[in-house]
């Protein structure tokens, strides 16, 4: 246990800016990059969880718990939203039997 | 151990570009959940054990199973036929990799960051982390009780069958 707690203190804090942004960047391609809705969610839940693990780095490098439960209350709304955001999903195939996003265009204007 | 930080974030990269370009949903669920056990690791790694094991709870146990649920429902476990058309792919793979150059830029400029505070091993456990949220956050963690109600009741009503159209 001590062991794997000393990990933080050999690993500069710019390697987990680095791997937030990469994840971040992932997800916010698989946003552009699909037209199914229920993979644009997920995207969306992977940049959540790189900005999570990047403010819980900071937490840990400042030896501040507000940073964790700050983080707690970030993953409290990610469930709400991915409750409504699924729950909007199965509407739009009850209506136009279809998740391809292209078919609410109309949401643009 | 500074192995494991590198082996962990291959991982995760790894499965977060699959869960982008697999054809099948069900792979893109699965592979999301590795990336997303692969987070609870780097929690551990960073000593915060209490959220390690909110992720899991939370992300793999009931987010996925829900995203799960959903696609078994809706019954879109079949390989994707419509694709966004090629130019829009393209743009959206070069507007990522630009995203990333230009985060890692600015962040490459800054001032070297040293960890404010002698480093504490107690930090991230549930006690600390617990008498954190109920002396300081009280009153939001409360609140937030209300937005889950709100969710939920949302939720409920949009997953209602619409009752208007039987009046048209």
């Amino acid at each position: 246990m001590k062991d794997i707690s000393s990990a933080i203190q050999l690993i500069p804090l710019e390697h987990y800016i680095l791997l937030s942004v990469a994840l971040f960047s992932i997800g916010l391609m698989g946003v552009l990059f699909r037209r199914n809705t229920i993979i644009i969610l997920m995207c969306i839940e992977l940049m959540f969880n790189s900005v999570n693990l990047l403010v819980t780095a900071f937490a840990a490098y400042h030896s501040d718990p507000s940073g964790q439960v700050f983080v707690f209350f970030i993953m409290i709304v990610a469930a709400a939203e991915v409750a409504v955001g699924l729950s909007i999903l199965v509407m739009m195939k009850r209506n136009v039997d279809s998740v391809d996003i292209n078919l609410l265009n109309r949401l643009k204007w | 151990m500074t192995f494991l930080f590198y082996m962990l974030s291959a991982i995760m990269i790894i499965s977060a570009l699959f869960v982008v370009f697999s054809k099948n949903p069900v792979d893109s669920v699965i592979y999301l959940i590795i990336c997303f056990i692969g987070m609870a690791g780097q929690y551990i790694l960073l000593n915060a054990q209490f959220l390690a094991v909110v992720h899991v709870i939370v992300y793999t146990g009931a987010i996925m199973v829900l995203f799960l649920f959903v696609i078994m429902l809706l019954n879109l476990n079949k390989e994707i036929i419509v694709r966004k058309s090629k130019v829009t792919r393209i743009s959206a793979v070069i507007t990522g990799g630009i995203f990333f150059l230009v985060m890692v830029a600015a962040t490459r400029q800054v001032i070297e960051i040293h960890p404010r505070y002698p480093f504490s091993g107690t930090v991230g456990l549930v006690s600390e982390v617990g008498k954190t949220l109920f002396h300081e956050f009280l009153l939001p963690f409360e609140i937030s009780s209300v937005l889950f109600i709100s969710a939920m009741i949302g939720a409920v009503m949009f997953g209602k069958k619409d009752e208007v159209k039987n009046f048209k």
